[in-house]
This record gives C-alpha cells, structure tokens and sequence, in this order.
C-alpha cells in the first residue's frame, strides 16, 4: 500500500483517495512512431470529489478517463481505483461511464436502455424497476420511461444515459463530455441538473469537458491538462462552496479560478508552439 | 395516390413496347398461317421468305400483321395469351378442381416453392452461423470469407448438374433435396454478407459501455450485437429469397426434372409451346413478388415492435 500521498494535504488527506495515479504512462505505437498520450500523470481523487479534467485535444484527458475505467491500459505507473488495479475495479462494477454520445439503443425504450445494464449484471426484474423509477425521478424523466430515445430531444437523451450510467449503485462517476454536443442553454440546465444530482448521491466525478465555465462552475477540483506528451501542468482546488446558483459565475473568486485555468491551458499551448 | 400514376405511367409504357413488339417478332409465322389459308403472300414461300428481313415482310405485307396477336404458337406471346395461359393453368383449374393436377401451374409452383422454402432456410442458418463466426474469429474471417465470395463466382448452371448426381449418389431420393442445395448456395451470401455488416454496426463507443458493466461475450451478442443487426437482415433475407427461387428454378433447368416452373420453362422449349414458358415465367415472378412481399411485412412489423423509425 503507498500511504505517501504527493497532493498538496487538504481535508481529504486523512482518508485514502478514491482513484490514484502515480507518474502514468500510455504510449500508443503507431505507423507514425509512438504517441505519447500520456506522461507521468499524478492525481488522487478523494470520495466525493467532483473532479474536472480541461485541456485541448490531444492531451489526454480522455484517455486518462478511460484507464480510470480500464478501457486502455497504462502503459507505465500505478494506478489504482477503490484500491484495486483499474480492470478489477471494472469487473467489480466500480464506475458508471457517461460517453460523449448518449448511445442509447433505439430499439429500446428509455426505460429498457436504463435496465440494460441491471440485466447484464442480474438484477430481478422488481429491483429493475424500482431502480428504474427511482434514476429517471433523478434526472427528472419519470414521464418519459415508455418513450423510444428518438422521440426525445438530445439534452434528455444525455440525461436518460447519466440515468443508466446511475442505475446500479456505482460509487463512481466517469463523464467525458457528456454535454458537449448540447447548445449552452440546455448546457446549463443540465450543469445545474448535476450539480444537485451529485449532491444528492455524493458520488466521485470525473469529468472531462472543453469549457473553462463548466469546469469551474462543476468542480471541487480542476485539472488542467496540456498535449505532447499528455500532461497535467495545473490542479487547481475549488474555493466556492458546495451550494452553487448559476449566477455565481459572476463573482469575482469564479473569475479568478476560470482566470487561472486560461492561465494554465495557455502555458501549455506555448509549449507547443 | 400520387405514387399511382408514376407507376401505372411506367406499366403502360412496357405494355406499349410489349405489344409493338409482336408484330415483327411473330410476322414470319403469321405470314405462314395466312399463306395456308390461301391469302397472298409476298414472297411466297417460307423458304422464299427466309432471306427477307422482318420489316421488309412488314412492309410487304401489312394487311397481315394483325394475324400475329392471335397465333397458337407466337414467338413472342401478347400479354392477354401470357394472362390467359396463366389463368388456364391456374385459377381455372383451380375452380375445376383440378389444382394439383401435373398440367397445373399451382402445382408446378408449390413443387418448387418447396424447395425454394427449404433451401432458403438452409441458407439463412448458413449465412447467419459463418456471419457470426466471421465477427467472432479474425482466423475464420480471413479463411472463410474469400471462399464465400469465389462460390459466388462459380457458374450455377455448371454446378446444379453436380449437386444432382453427386448427392444421388449419396442415396439422396428424389430432388427437394439437391435443388434446396442449389438454392441455398445461392441465398446463403447475401444473409452472410449483410449479417457481418450488421453485426459490426454498433460502433467502439457501444462495445466500450458493455465493456464497462463487464458484459459476457454473448451478453454483448444478445443485447447489441443481434439486435441491431435486424434492419440488415431483413434487407438480406429478401435479396436472399430471391436468390433462392432462382437457384431452385436452375436445379430444375438442366437435370431432367419433371416438375416444378423451372422444368416447365425446360419442357414448354422442348415441345415449342412458348406460351407455356412465358406462363411458367410469369408464375416465377409473382411468386418472387409474393414471397419478397411477405418477408418486407414481416420487417415493417418486427422493426416497428423494436421501436425503429420505418
């Protein structure tokens, strides 16, 4: 067990982090030389935490996400989830995954595409349908379980995936840019939509976006992340409280973290260039 | 409505051509039935005529080119013959009681239709199990597959023959059998092509969310993989069956079968009735109309209870 913890020691501290990275590596071999997607990544993720991770493409965000979820394999470094390598974490059901598409089954009703994943892991057919209702209560659906995905709009269709990705009771949330398809209006809607979510649920979340104001309006913590190779250069700890109304993105201590993290993504570009 | 008289636009122009067609198709045989009925004919002779082309006859003789549309043995049948043919051979027998009679079309269809069902079966189960072991095993894909596309590109007239003699000599009585082979040689491709198709649709973002809730192989297979796979298939299965009534048509062709539409067609040449090949060939395409229509209502029903847009 690694007990040194190399993050700055903040509350969390006392107990042990949720996800933990130590110097990652993920080299992918391609016909054009390796690509460094990832280079000795540091992170630990406390329970509870709503973690962001922001950067242009290319820098490895969302490849970091998926070896959280054991998706891609590390190709160096430790890493470790609920204390268990990534794939033992996957097979023990550790996280629900949000993908950028909501990637619902057309021919599945709202209702079924959100009991796939209760039958694939065996759940009995009464326990389906009162996690069912219950996860649809919370992204504000119930109406619409009966409903086939293509009769409901691209916002709700995202909402219904974040449903299914909550169905089983998966301590940890894995988003990567579940709205990043969506107009900013319906953007909002669904920030707030989450953040209450996440209150309610206390879940760890992590979640990859492209938006400074999403990430700073959404997060405990901000990991700011730069390509060639895929790195963090910044992680910043969210000063603003817990109860958060749209309006605060007008205050100044928003505006100073959103600052910094434009800061830190254009170090990273300078590098590049 | 609307879509009615594109359609109907479409059928009279093929009538049109159809019935302009027969005069010169038939104006040598009408000119020998009007020269044995005593009439003048330019020139005399069916041998005379012979050298002459079609339109020169024509023009000689155009006082005699409506005899054409009523000849016994045309060469070219007008689309009424072909429709009265077709009912002599079928509804009015059928009234007579006579449907299953060896001179009845209804017969001669269901004959084949039988083996058109049976190899159609046996091909969809051929299609659909190499399908599934094509996207299950890199090894079967690059083997199977090219053997599937080169027994496409045998002739099956070549091959019919074969299958005949080789499977009586495997003690096999009779011909449902080697004709439903033939048949599902020829329906087994597109099932198996159109099911790899289908059952790689669902992209690496839906594979990733089962890998996510540690699925089984064949839990990804029965939730994902075979379900939206359908649209494919059932595209599949009415090129299939399609496929399938020709093969039966050609084991019936050239291996000296006595019944069934492909042996009529065989017979009608044989015995120089070509009014019984154009029925036999009607019957053919109606009941590929028939069995085509049947499977496309049982994809609007199987796709309408999955929920899919149609």
């Amino acid at each position: 067990m690694q007990d040194q913890v190399d993050a700055p020691a903040l509350d969390r501290s006392t107990t042990k982090p949720v996800i933990s990275a130590k110097s990652l590596d993920l080299t992918f071999q391609t016909n054009d030389g390796p690509v460094h997607a990832l280079s000795g990544v540091d992170l630990d993720i406390g329970k509870g935490e709503f973690v962001s991770f922001i950067g242009p493409s290319g820098c490895g965000k969302t490849t970091f996400l998926r070896c959280i979820a054991a998706l891609e394999t590390p190709t160096g470094g430790m890493l470790t989830v609920n204390g268990m390598s990534a794939d033992e974490a996957r097979r023990a059901r550790a996280y629900g995954y949000v993908f950028q598409a909501a990637g619902l089954y057309p021919w599945r009703t709202i209702e079924k595409n959100i009991a796939l994943p209760l039958e694939i892991m065996g759940y009995s057919r009464s326990e389906q349908d009162e996690r069912i209702a219950r996860v649809l209560d919370l992204v504000e659906l119930s109406n619409f379980g009966k409903k086939y995905p293509w009769q409901l709009s691209g916002g709700m269709q995202q909402r219904a995936s974040i449903a299914r990705a909550l169905a089983f009771d998966a301590d940890i949330l894995l988003m990567d840019e579940p709205f990043g398809a969506l107009d900013e209006i319906v953007r909002d809607h669904l920030n707030e939509q989450l953040l209450e979510l996440w209150a309610r649920t206390e879940k760890t979340i992590g979640f990859v976006t492209h938006s400074i104001p999403e990430a700073v309006y959404l997060s405990t913590k901000i990991v700011v992340m730069s390509p060639r190779p895929g790195r963090i250069t910044d992680v910043i700890d969210s000063p603003l409280p817990k109860e958060r109304p749209l309006d605060i993105r007008d205050t100044p201590e928003f505006l100073a973290i959103a600052h910094r993290v434009r800061e830190g993504l254009r170090t990273g570009h300078a590098y590049d260039d | 409505m609307r879509n009615l008289v594109p359609i109907l636009t479409v059928l009279a122009a093929i009538v049109a051509f159809w019935y302009a067609a027969v005069a010169p198709m038939n104006i040598r045989g009408a000119l020998d039935v009007a020269e044995r009925a005593g009439a003048e004919v330019v020139p005399a002779e069916s041998r005379a005529r012979f050298d002459q082309s079609i339109w020169r006859l024509m023009a000689d003789n155009s006082e005699h080119i409506a005899l054409g549309y009523s000849l016994d043995r045309p060469r070219l049948p007008t689309p009424v013959q072909v429709g009265s043919e077709l009912w002599k051979t079928t509804g009015e027998m059928a009234l007579r009681g006579r449907a299953l009679s060896k001179r009845s079309l209804i017969y001669h269809g269901w004959i084949t239709l039988q083996s058109t069902l049976w190899g159609f079966a046996l091909g969809t189960v051929l299609g659909m199990a190499g399908a599934v072991a094509i996207v299950y095993s890199r090894v079967v894909d690059m083997s199977l597959m090219p053997w599937a596309i080169i027994s496409q590109t045998v002739p099956i007239v070549a091959l019919a023959p074969m299958i005949i003699v080789l499977s009586s000599q495997v003690g096999i009585e009779g011909r449902t059998v080697p004709k439903a082979i033939i048949s599902a040689y020829l329906c087994y491709f597109p099932v198996l092509v159109g099911m790899v198709k289908g059952l790689r649709s669902p992209g690496a973002a839906q594979l990733d969310l089962l890998r996510t809730y540690s699925a089984s192989g064949l839990q990804a297979f029965l939730k994902l993989r075979l379900p939206a796979s359908m649209p494919y298939l059932f595209t599949s299965l009415k090129i299939g069956i399609a496929a399938a009534l020709v093969g039966t048509i050609v084991g019936e062709l050239p291996t000296g079968a006595i019944s069934g539409l492909g042996a009529r067609i065989l017979i009608g040449d044989q015995f120089g009735t070509p009014l019984a090949i154009w029925a036999a060939l009607f019957a053919a395409a109606i009941l590929a109309g028939v069995l085509v229509t049947l499977l496309d209502l049982m994809q609007r029903v199987t796709l309408k209870r999955m929920g899919m847009q149609s």
